[in-house]
Protein backbone atom coordinates (compact mmCIF):
# COMPACT_ATOMS: atom_id res chain seq x y z
CA UNK A 1 0.00 0.00 0.00
CA UNK A 2 0.73 3.32 -0.68
CA UNK A 3 1.58 5.54 2.97
CA UNK A 4 1.30 9.00 4.34
CA UNK A 5 1.24 12.19 2.49
CA UNK A 6 4.08 12.33 -0.26
CA UNK A 7 5.80 15.42 -1.11
CA UNK A 8 6.56 14.70 -4.57
CA UNK A 9 6.14 12.79 -7.22
CA UNK A 10 9.19 11.65 -10.28
CA UNK A 11 8.26 9.62 -13.00
CA UNK A 12 10.71 8.75 -16.02
CA UNK A 13 9.95 7.60 -19.28
CA UNK A 14 11.42 6.71 -22.89
CA UNK A 15 9.67 4.95 -26.06
CA UNK A 16 6.28 4.94 -25.52
CA UNK A 17 6.08 8.08 -23.46
CA UNK A 18 3.67 10.33 -24.89
CA UNK A 19 1.29 7.84 -25.60
CA UNK A 20 1.39 6.73 -21.53
CA UNK A 21 1.94 10.79 -20.07
CA UNK A 22 -1.19 11.56 -22.39
CA UNK A 23 -2.94 8.67 -20.66
CA UNK A 24 -1.53 9.55 -17.14
CA UNK A 25 -1.48 13.17 -16.77
CA UNK A 26 -4.82 14.14 -17.70
CA UNK A 27 -6.17 12.58 -14.65
CA UNK A 28 -4.20 14.40 -11.95
CA UNK A 29 -7.06 16.33 -10.46
CA UNK A 30 -7.10 20.34 -9.81
CA UNK A 31 -5.09 21.26 -7.25
CA UNK A 32 -3.06 17.33 -7.12
CA UNK A 33 -0.95 18.68 -3.81
CA UNK A 34 2.31 17.86 -4.81
CA UNK A 35 4.75 18.36 -7.77
CA UNK A 36 5.20 15.99 -10.30
CA UNK A 37 8.75 15.98 -11.75
CA UNK A 38 9.19 14.05 -15.27
CA UNK A 39 12.44 13.16 -17.38
CA UNK A 40 11.66 11.77 -20.49
CA UNK A 41 14.22 11.29 -22.99
CA UNK A 42 14.08 13.40 -26.12
CA UNK A 43 16.81 14.24 -28.50
CA UNK A 44 18.83 16.81 -27.70
CA UNK A 45 18.34 19.26 -30.75
CA UNK A 46 14.53 18.78 -30.80
CA UNK A 47 13.40 21.32 -28.07
CA UNK A 48 11.20 18.87 -27.06
CA UNK A 49 6.93 19.55 -27.74
CA UNK A 50 5.90 17.97 -24.55
CA UNK A 51 4.60 20.88 -22.82
CA UNK A 52 2.92 22.22 -25.29
CA UNK A 53 1.41 19.22 -26.05
CA UNK A 54 0.04 18.52 -22.24
CA UNK A 55 -0.46 21.52 -20.80
CA UNK A 56 -4.23 21.82 -22.49
CA UNK A 57 -4.86 18.76 -22.29
CA UNK A 58 -4.35 18.62 -17.90
CA UNK A 59 -6.00 20.48 -15.28
CA UNK A 60 -2.89 20.71 -13.33
CA UNK A 61 -0.32 23.07 -14.71
CA UNK A 62 2.40 21.49 -16.99
CA UNK A 63 5.36 23.51 -17.74
CA UNK A 64 9.53 23.28 -18.76
CA UNK A 65 11.53 22.83 -15.80
CA UNK A 66 13.74 25.89 -14.78
CA UNK A 67 17.06 26.57 -12.49
CA UNK A 68 16.22 26.95 -8.85
CA UNK A 69 12.35 27.68 -9.23
CA UNK A 70 10.71 25.78 -6.40
CA UNK A 71 8.41 22.61 -7.25
CA UNK A 72 5.48 24.03 -6.43
CA UNK A 73 2.68 21.29 -5.77
CA UNK A 74 -0.62 21.04 -8.42
CA UNK A 75 2.66 21.38 -11.28
CA UNK A 76 3.99 18.99 -13.62
CA UNK A 77 7.44 20.07 -14.51
CA UNK A 78 9.19 18.22 -17.49
CA UNK A 79 13.27 18.41 -17.50
CA UNK A 80 14.55 20.40 -20.88
CA UNK A 81 15.90 18.88 -23.18
CA UNK A 82 19.98 18.26 -22.85
CA UNK A 83 20.26 19.14 -19.34
CA UNK A 84 19.71 16.68 -16.64
CA UNK A 85 16.94 17.53 -13.83
CA UNK A 86 17.73 17.67 -10.34
CA UNK A 87 15.88 18.78 -7.05
CA UNK A 88 17.66 19.85 -4.01
CA UNK A 89 16.81 18.87 -0.14
CA UNK A 90 15.02 22.17 -0.26
CA UNK A 91 12.76 21.14 -3.02
CA UNK A 92 13.77 23.74 -5.42
CA UNK A 93 14.71 22.31 -9.24
CA UNK A 94 18.44 22.17 -10.35
CA UNK A 95 19.34 21.76 -13.68
CA UNK A 96 22.81 20.49 -15.05
CA UNK A 97 24.95 19.92 -18.08
CA UNK A 98 26.62 17.22 -16.64
CA UNK A 99 28.19 13.89 -18.68
CA UNK A 100 25.28 11.79 -20.29
CA UNK A 101 24.17 9.21 -17.76
CA UNK A 102 23.19 6.05 -19.37
CA UNK A 103 23.62 7.73 -23.09
CA UNK A 104 20.91 10.55 -22.20
CA UNK A 105 20.68 13.90 -21.24
CA UNK A 106 18.10 14.11 -19.39
CA UNK A 107 18.59 11.02 -17.42
CA UNK A 108 15.83 9.65 -15.62
CA UNK A 109 18.19 8.27 -12.39
CA UNK A 110 19.64 11.81 -12.17
CA UNK A 111 16.49 12.96 -11.43
CA UNK A 112 15.31 9.79 -9.14
CA UNK A 113 18.62 10.10 -6.78
CA UNK A 114 18.44 13.16 -6.11
CA UNK A 115 14.81 13.05 -5.57
CA UNK A 116 15.49 10.13 -2.84
CA UNK A 117 17.16 12.07 -1.24
CA UNK A 118 15.50 15.16 -0.62
CA UNK A 119 12.33 13.33 0.22
CA UNK A 120 13.14 10.09 1.49
CA UNK A 121 9.73 8.55 2.37
CA UNK A 122 8.13 10.81 1.15
CA UNK A 123 8.26 10.25 -2.70
CA UNK A 124 6.63 8.38 -5.40
CA UNK A 125 8.93 7.61 -7.77
CA UNK A 126 7.08 5.67 -11.22
CA UNK A 127 8.90 4.36 -13.89
CA UNK A 128 7.06 3.53 -17.34
CA UNK A 129 7.54 2.17 -20.83
CA UNK A 130 11.43 2.48 -22.33
CA UNK A 131 13.87 0.76 -24.45
CA UNK A 132 17.15 1.35 -22.28
CA UNK A 133 18.00 0.87 -18.47
CA UNK A 134 17.75 4.38 -17.55
CA UNK A 135 16.02 4.32 -13.93
CA UNK A 136 17.05 1.11 -12.72
CA UNK A 137 19.44 2.79 -10.23
CA UNK A 138 17.56 5.59 -9.53
CA UNK A 139 14.14 3.69 -8.40
CA UNK A 140 16.57 1.47 -6.29
CA UNK A 141 17.76 4.81 -4.61
CA UNK A 142 14.28 5.66 -4.20
CA UNK A 143 13.19 1.88 -2.47
CA UNK A 144 16.67 2.43 -0.29
CA UNK A 145 15.37 6.06 0.85
CA UNK A 146 12.25 4.40 1.55
CA UNK A 147 10.13 5.80 -0.86
CA UNK A 148 7.44 3.89 -2.86
CA UNK A 149 8.37 2.95 -6.54
CA UNK A 150 6.02 1.78 -8.63
CA UNK A 151 6.87 0.28 -12.26
CA UNK A 152 4.27 -0.21 -15.25
CA UNK A 153 3.80 -3.36 -15.82
CA UNK A 154 6.03 -4.82 -18.87
CA UNK A 155 3.45 -6.63 -20.39
CA UNK A 156 1.46 -3.12 -20.93
CA UNK A 157 3.78 -1.03 -21.62
CA UNK A 158 5.05 -0.11 -25.26
CA UNK A 159 8.70 -1.14 -24.72
CA UNK A 160 9.15 -3.51 -21.60
CA UNK A 161 12.70 -3.02 -21.38
CA UNK A 162 13.01 -0.06 -19.15
CA UNK A 163 10.22 -1.83 -16.49
CA UNK A 164 11.79 -4.56 -16.48
CA UNK A 165 15.11 -2.96 -15.45
CA UNK A 166 13.70 -0.80 -13.17
CA UNK A 167 11.93 -4.54 -11.38
CA UNK A 168 15.36 -6.51 -12.07
CA UNK A 169 17.01 -3.31 -9.73
CA UNK A 170 14.13 -2.82 -7.35
CA UNK A 171 12.26 -6.12 -6.64
CA UNK A 172 10.18 -4.82 -4.07
CA UNK A 173 8.40 -2.24 -6.52
CA UNK A 174 4.98 -2.29 -7.15
CA UNK A 175 3.70 -3.08 -10.29
CA UNK A 176 0.71 -1.64 -11.99
CA UNK A 177 -0.85 -1.14 -15.26
CA UNK A 178 -2.19 2.17 -16.83
CA UNK A 179 -5.31 2.61 -14.53
CA UNK A 180 -3.09 1.23 -11.68
CA UNK A 181 -0.76 3.70 -11.66
CA UNK A 182 -3.31 6.49 -12.28
CA UNK A 183 -4.98 5.06 -9.04
CA UNK A 184 -2.00 5.35 -7.05
CA UNK A 185 -0.93 8.60 -7.85
CA UNK A 186 -4.59 10.05 -7.12
CA UNK A 187 -3.65 7.95 -4.10
CA UNK A 188 -0.69 9.21 -2.83
CA UNK A 189 -1.92 12.79 -3.48
CA UNK A 190 -5.38 11.83 -1.23
CA UNK A 191 -8.03 11.39 -3.69
CA UNK A 192 -9.52 8.13 -4.25
CA UNK B 1 20.93 10.58 20.84
CA UNK B 2 19.17 12.65 18.19
CA UNK B 3 20.13 11.91 15.07
CA UNK B 4 20.20 15.15 12.39
CA UNK B 5 21.78 15.01 9.31
CA UNK B 6 22.20 11.89 7.09
CA UNK B 7 26.08 11.22 7.57
CA UNK B 8 26.68 11.72 4.37
CA UNK B 9 25.85 15.71 4.27
CA UNK B 10 27.83 15.82 7.12
CA UNK B 11 30.84 14.50 5.19
CA UNK B 12 29.95 16.24 1.89
CA UNK B 13 29.85 19.90 4.21
CA UNK B 14 33.27 18.77 5.66
CA UNK B 15 34.84 17.94 2.56
CA UNK B 16 34.03 20.95 0.78
CA UNK B 17 35.09 23.27 4.00
CA UNK B 18 38.25 20.87 3.67
CA UNK B 19 38.76 21.68 0.18
CA UNK B 20 38.35 25.19 1.02
CA UNK B 21 40.45 25.72 4.20
CA UNK B 22 43.53 23.22 2.23
CA UNK B 23 43.62 24.62 -1.12
CA UNK B 24 41.08 27.67 -1.72
CA UNK B 25 38.98 25.67 -3.68
CA UNK B 26 35.42 26.74 -2.93
CA UNK B 27 32.30 24.50 -3.67
CA UNK B 28 30.61 25.37 -0.54
CA UNK B 29 27.47 27.30 -2.51
CA UNK B 30 27.78 25.10 -5.48
CA UNK B 31 24.34 24.01 -5.92
CA UNK B 32 24.46 21.05 -3.90
CA UNK B 33 22.34 18.15 -5.69
CA UNK B 34 24.84 18.06 -8.29
CA UNK B 35 27.63 18.24 -5.68
CA UNK B 36 26.33 15.53 -4.36
CA UNK B 37 26.09 13.37 -7.85
CA UNK B 38 29.27 14.33 -8.68
CA UNK B 39 31.19 13.51 -4.72
CA UNK B 40 29.80 10.20 -5.06
CA UNK B 41 31.01 9.29 -8.52
CA UNK B 42 34.45 10.45 -7.54
CA UNK B 43 34.63 8.17 -4.72
CA UNK B 44 33.47 5.07 -6.26
CA UNK B 45 36.08 5.70 -8.90
CA UNK B 46 38.68 7.40 -6.81
CA UNK B 47 38.53 3.82 -4.74
CA UNK B 48 37.33 5.30 -1.05
CA UNK B 49 35.01 3.41 0.90
CA UNK B 50 33.14 6.88 2.16
CA UNK B 51 33.48 10.51 1.96
CA UNK B 52 35.38 11.03 4.95
CA UNK B 53 38.20 8.72 3.85
CA UNK B 54 38.30 10.58 0.86
CA UNK B 55 38.35 13.98 2.94
CA UNK B 56 41.30 12.63 4.95
CA UNK B 57 43.17 11.61 1.49
CA UNK B 58 43.05 15.01 0.15
CA UNK B 59 44.19 16.66 3.02
CA UNK B 60 47.47 15.06 3.25
CA UNK B 61 47.87 14.44 -0.38
CA UNK B 62 48.22 17.61 -2.84
CA UNK B 63 48.17 15.39 -5.79
CA UNK B 64 44.32 14.31 -5.41
CA UNK B 65 43.34 18.34 -6.03
CA UNK B 66 43.50 18.20 -9.53
CA UNK B 67 41.86 14.82 -9.70
CA UNK B 68 39.13 15.48 -7.78
CA UNK B 69 38.76 19.16 -9.40
CA UNK B 70 38.37 16.74 -12.55
CA UNK B 71 34.77 15.48 -11.10
CA UNK B 72 34.17 18.88 -9.09
CA UNK B 73 34.27 21.01 -12.14
CA UNK B 74 31.76 20.00 -15.47
CA UNK B 75 33.96 19.77 -18.58
CA UNK B 76 31.19 19.94 -21.16
CA UNK B 77 31.34 21.93 -23.82
CA UNK B 78 30.77 22.03 -27.70
CA UNK B 79 31.96 24.72 -30.46
CA UNK B 80 29.47 26.98 -31.46
CA UNK B 81 27.19 25.21 -28.72
CA UNK B 82 23.95 26.55 -29.04
CA UNK B 83 24.38 27.89 -32.63
CA UNK B 84 21.12 30.58 -32.11
CA UNK B 85 23.41 32.16 -29.55
CA UNK B 86 25.91 32.69 -31.92
CA UNK B 87 23.73 33.75 -34.36
CA UNK B 88 22.72 36.22 -32.29
CA UNK B 89 26.49 37.62 -30.92
CA UNK B 90 26.89 37.69 -35.09
CA UNK B 91 23.65 39.90 -36.51
CA UNK B 92 22.88 41.99 -33.06
CA UNK B 93 26.15 42.30 -30.86
CA UNK B 94 28.64 42.53 -33.67
CA UNK B 95 27.91 45.67 -35.09
CA UNK B 96 27.78 47.42 -31.91
CA UNK B 97 30.94 45.89 -30.89
CA UNK B 98 32.37 47.52 -34.91
CA UNK B 99 32.30 51.08 -33.06
CA UNK B 100 34.68 50.64 -30.48
CA UNK B 101 38.50 50.75 -31.85
CA UNK B 102 39.99 48.23 -29.58
CA UNK B 103 37.60 45.46 -27.43
CA UNK B 104 38.16 43.14 -24.67
CA UNK B 105 36.04 39.76 -24.24
CA UNK B 106 36.03 37.47 -21.42
CA UNK B 107 34.79 34.13 -21.72
CA UNK B 108 34.06 32.87 -17.94
CA UNK B 109 34.36 29.47 -17.39
CA UNK B 110 36.22 28.62 -20.44
CA UNK B 111 36.60 24.91 -20.00
CA UNK B 112 38.61 23.06 -22.67
CA UNK B 113 38.29 26.01 -25.05
CA UNK B 114 35.65 25.31 -27.08
CA UNK B 115 33.79 28.53 -26.15
CA UNK B 116 37.13 30.87 -26.86
CA UNK B 117 37.72 29.17 -30.65
CA UNK B 118 34.09 30.11 -31.33
CA UNK B 119 34.35 33.36 -30.71
CA UNK B 120 37.44 34.05 -31.94
CA UNK B 121 36.71 32.66 -35.50
CA UNK B 122 33.50 34.40 -34.92
CA UNK B 123 35.28 37.73 -34.39
CA UNK B 124 37.87 36.79 -36.81
CA UNK B 125 35.12 36.47 -39.52
CA UNK B 126 33.61 39.51 -38.68
CA UNK B 127 36.87 41.18 -39.37
CA UNK B 128 36.78 42.28 -35.45
CA UNK B 129 39.64 39.58 -34.40
CA UNK B 130 42.94 41.89 -34.96
CA UNK B 131 41.41 44.61 -32.40
CA UNK B 132 40.34 42.42 -29.52
CA UNK B 133 41.92 40.99 -26.43
CA UNK B 134 40.65 37.74 -25.18
CA UNK B 135 40.93 36.34 -21.36
CA UNK B 136 39.62 32.77 -20.83
CA UNK B 137 39.39 32.19 -17.36
CA UNK B 138 38.73 28.62 -15.74
CA UNK B 139 39.41 27.01 -11.99
CA UNK B 140 40.16 23.77 -13.91
CA UNK B 141 43.75 23.99 -14.43
CA UNK B 142 43.75 20.89 -17.01
CA UNK B 143 41.12 22.27 -18.55
CA UNK B 144 43.15 25.62 -19.05
CA UNK B 145 45.94 23.46 -20.70
CA UNK B 146 43.19 21.54 -23.10
CA UNK B 147 42.02 25.13 -23.76
CA UNK B 148 45.83 26.60 -24.87
CA UNK B 149 46.33 23.59 -26.71
CA UNK B 150 43.61 23.58 -28.64
CA UNK B 151 43.20 19.95 -29.96
CA UNK B 152 39.83 17.84 -30.38
CA UNK B 153 38.91 14.70 -31.10
CA UNK B 154 38.45 14.68 -34.97
CA UNK B 155 35.07 13.10 -33.78
CA UNK B 156 33.27 15.97 -32.33
CA UNK B 157 34.57 17.95 -35.61
CA UNK B 158 31.43 16.86 -37.28
CA UNK B 159 28.84 18.41 -34.40
CA UNK B 160 31.07 21.64 -34.18
CA UNK B 161 30.92 22.08 -38.05
CA UNK B 162 27.28 21.70 -38.33
CA UNK B 163 26.93 24.20 -35.12
CA UNK B 164 29.47 26.91 -37.41
CA UNK B 165 27.43 26.57 -39.85
CA UNK B 166 24.09 26.94 -38.17
CA UNK B 167 25.62 30.23 -36.33
CA UNK B 168 25.81 31.84 -39.36
CA UNK B 169 29.45 30.86 -39.54
CA UNK B 170 31.22 32.44 -43.22
CA UNK B 171 33.98 30.65 -43.42
CA UNK B 172 34.14 26.68 -43.41
CA UNK B 173 35.49 25.04 -40.03
CA UNK B 174 37.96 23.38 -41.84
CA UNK B 175 39.90 26.92 -42.60
CA UNK B 176 40.88 26.67 -38.76
CA UNK B 177 42.30 23.33 -37.86
CA UNK B 178 44.65 20.51 -39.72
CA UNK B 179 43.74 17.06 -39.25
CA UNK B 180 46.50 15.13 -37.49
CA UNK B 181 45.95 11.72 -36.17
CA UNK B 182 42.56 12.03 -35.52
CA UNK B 183 42.57 14.98 -33.76
CA UNK B 184 41.94 18.63 -35.24
CA UNK B 185 44.88 20.99 -34.05
CA UNK B 186 43.43 24.57 -34.61
CA UNK B 187 45.22 27.02 -35.44
CA UNK B 188 47.53 29.20 -33.31
CA UNK B 189 46.51 32.29 -34.31
CA UNK B 190 43.44 32.17 -33.05
CA UNK B 191 44.94 32.28 -29.30
CA UNK B 192 47.47 34.87 -30.71
CA UNK B 193 45.84 37.74 -28.63
CA UNK B 194 44.52 35.07 -26.07
CA UNK B 195 45.72 35.30 -21.93
CA UNK B 196 44.72 32.11 -20.11
CA UNK B 197 44.12 32.80 -16.94
CA UNK B 198 42.98 30.74 -13.43
CA UNK B 199 40.47 32.81 -12.22
CA UNK B 200 37.47 31.66 -9.89
CA UNK B 201 34.32 33.95 -10.37
CA UNK B 202 33.91 32.81 -6.71
CA UNK B 203 36.51 33.77 -4.84
CA UNK B 204 38.36 36.27 -7.41
CA UNK B 205 38.14 40.06 -8.45
CA UNK B 206 37.75 42.41 -11.95
CA UNK B 207 41.05 42.38 -13.49
CA UNK B 208 39.95 44.47 -16.30
CA UNK B 209 36.94 46.19 -18.40
CA UNK B 210 35.18 44.04 -20.82
CA UNK B 211 32.93 44.61 -23.89
CA UNK B 212 31.72 41.45 -24.01
CA UNK B 213 31.45 38.90 -21.42
CA UNK B 214 30.38 35.25 -22.48
CA UNK B 215 29.80 32.90 -19.25
CA UNK B 216 28.18 29.87 -19.94
CA UNK B 217 26.40 27.00 -17.98
CA UNK B 218 28.41 27.84 -15.18
CA UNK B 219 26.14 29.67 -12.84
CA UNK B 220 24.11 26.86 -13.29
CA UNK B 221 26.05 25.33 -10.74
CA UNK B 222 25.78 28.01 -8.15
CA UNK B 223 23.44 28.44 -5.53
CA UNK B 224 21.36 32.07 -5.84
CA UNK B 225 23.90 33.69 -3.42
CA UNK B 226 27.57 32.67 -5.35
CA UNK B 227 25.64 33.50 -8.94
CA UNK B 228 24.59 37.11 -7.32
CA UNK B 229 28.49 37.21 -6.68
CA UNK B 230 29.39 36.11 -9.88
CA UNK B 231 27.07 38.74 -11.76
CA UNK B 232 28.25 41.17 -9.32
CA UNK B 233 31.68 40.46 -10.98
CA UNK B 234 30.35 40.83 -14.30
CA UNK B 235 28.56 44.20 -13.65
CA UNK B 236 31.56 45.97 -12.58
CA UNK B 237 33.65 44.11 -15.28
CA UNK B 238 31.57 45.64 -18.00
CA UNK B 239 31.66 48.99 -20.07
CA UNK B 240 28.54 51.02 -19.90
CA UNK B 241 26.71 49.40 -22.70
CA UNK B 242 28.72 46.10 -22.09
CA UNK B 243 27.34 42.69 -23.59
CA UNK B 244 26.74 39.52 -20.57
CA UNK B 245 25.83 36.06 -22.64
CA UNK B 246 24.48 33.50 -20.67
CA UNK B 247 23.92 29.81 -21.12
CA UNK B 248 20.46 29.16 -22.76
CA UNK B 249 19.03 27.79 -19.17
CA UNK B 250 20.40 30.78 -16.81
CA UNK B 251 18.98 33.88 -16.85
CA UNK B 252 19.23 37.49 -14.46
CA UNK B 253 15.27 37.33 -13.85
CA UNK B 254 16.09 36.11 -10.10
CA UNK B 255 19.76 38.18 -9.59
CA UNK B 256 20.43 40.87 -6.85
CA UNK B 257 21.48 42.44 -9.96
CA UNK B 258 19.48 42.47 -12.41
CA UNK B 259 18.38 46.64 -12.53
CA UNK B 260 21.88 46.83 -13.63
CA UNK B 261 21.17 45.18 -17.01
CA UNK B 262 18.35 45.05 -19.73
CA UNK B 263 18.06 41.92 -22.29
CA UNK B 264 18.96 42.50 -25.31
CA UNK B 265 18.22 39.30 -26.90
CA UNK B 266 15.54 37.83 -24.50
CA UNK B 267 15.55 34.61 -26.15
CA UNK B 268 19.79 33.56 -26.24
CA UNK B 269 20.09 35.18 -23.25
CA UNK B 270 22.15 38.13 -24.12
CA UNK B 271 22.01 41.72 -21.67
CA UNK B 272 23.26 44.78 -22.17
CA UNK B 273 25.49 46.62 -19.21
CA UNK B 274 23.04 49.64 -18.22
CA UNK B 275 25.16 53.13 -17.69
CA UNK B 276 25.79 53.77 -14.02
C1 LIG C 1 29.88 23.11 -18.18
S1 LIG C 1 31.38 23.94 -18.40
C2 LIG C 1 30.90 25.22 -19.53
C3 LIG C 1 31.83 25.38 -20.68
C4 LIG C 1 31.45 26.44 -21.70
N1 LIG C 1 31.36 27.75 -21.11
C5 LIG C 1 30.14 26.07 -22.36
O1 LIG C 1 29.09 26.66 -22.09
O2 LIG C 1 30.16 25.19 -23.22
C6 LIG C 1 31.62 24.77 -16.86
C7 LIG C 1 33.01 25.35 -16.66
O3 LIG C 1 33.02 26.26 -15.55
C8 LIG C 1 34.20 26.08 -14.82
N2 LIG C 1 34.02 26.62 -13.48
C9 LIG C 1 33.43 26.02 -12.42
N3 LIG C 1 33.50 26.81 -11.33
C10 LIG C 1 34.12 27.96 -11.72
C11 LIG C 1 34.48 29.16 -11.04
N4 LIG C 1 34.22 29.33 -9.75
N5 LIG C 1 35.11 30.14 -11.74
C12 LIG C 1 35.39 29.97 -13.05
N6 LIG C 1 35.07 28.85 -13.74
C13 LIG C 1 34.45 27.85 -13.08
C14 LIG C 1 34.45 24.61 -14.90
O4 LIG C 1 35.78 24.26 -14.61
C15 LIG C 1 34.05 24.30 -16.35
O5 LIG C 1 35.14 24.44 -17.19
Amino acid sequence: MIPGPIRAVVVGASAGAVEALLTILPQLPDGYPAPVLVVVHVPPDRDHALVALMDPRCRVRVKEAEDKELAEPGTVYFAPADYHLLVETEGTLALSSDELVNYSRPAIDVLFESAAHAFGPDLLAIVLTGANEDGAEGLLAVCQAGGTALVQDPASAMAATMPQAALRACPSAQIADMDGIVAALRAAGGAA
Amino acid sequence: MTISAPVEDIEIELLLEALNQRYHYDFRHYARASIRRRLTQARIQLGFASLSAMQEALLHDAALLPRLLNYLTVQVSEMFRDPGYFRALREQVVPHLKTYPSLKVWVAGCSNGEELYSLAILLREEGLYDRTLFYATDINPNALVAAETGIYSLDLIRRFTENHQKSGGRSSLSDYYRADHGRAVFDRTLRERVVFSDHSLVTDAVFSEMHLISCRNVLIYFDRDLQDRAVGLFRDSLVRHGFLGLGSKESLRFSAHSAAFTEFVRDEKIYLRQGA
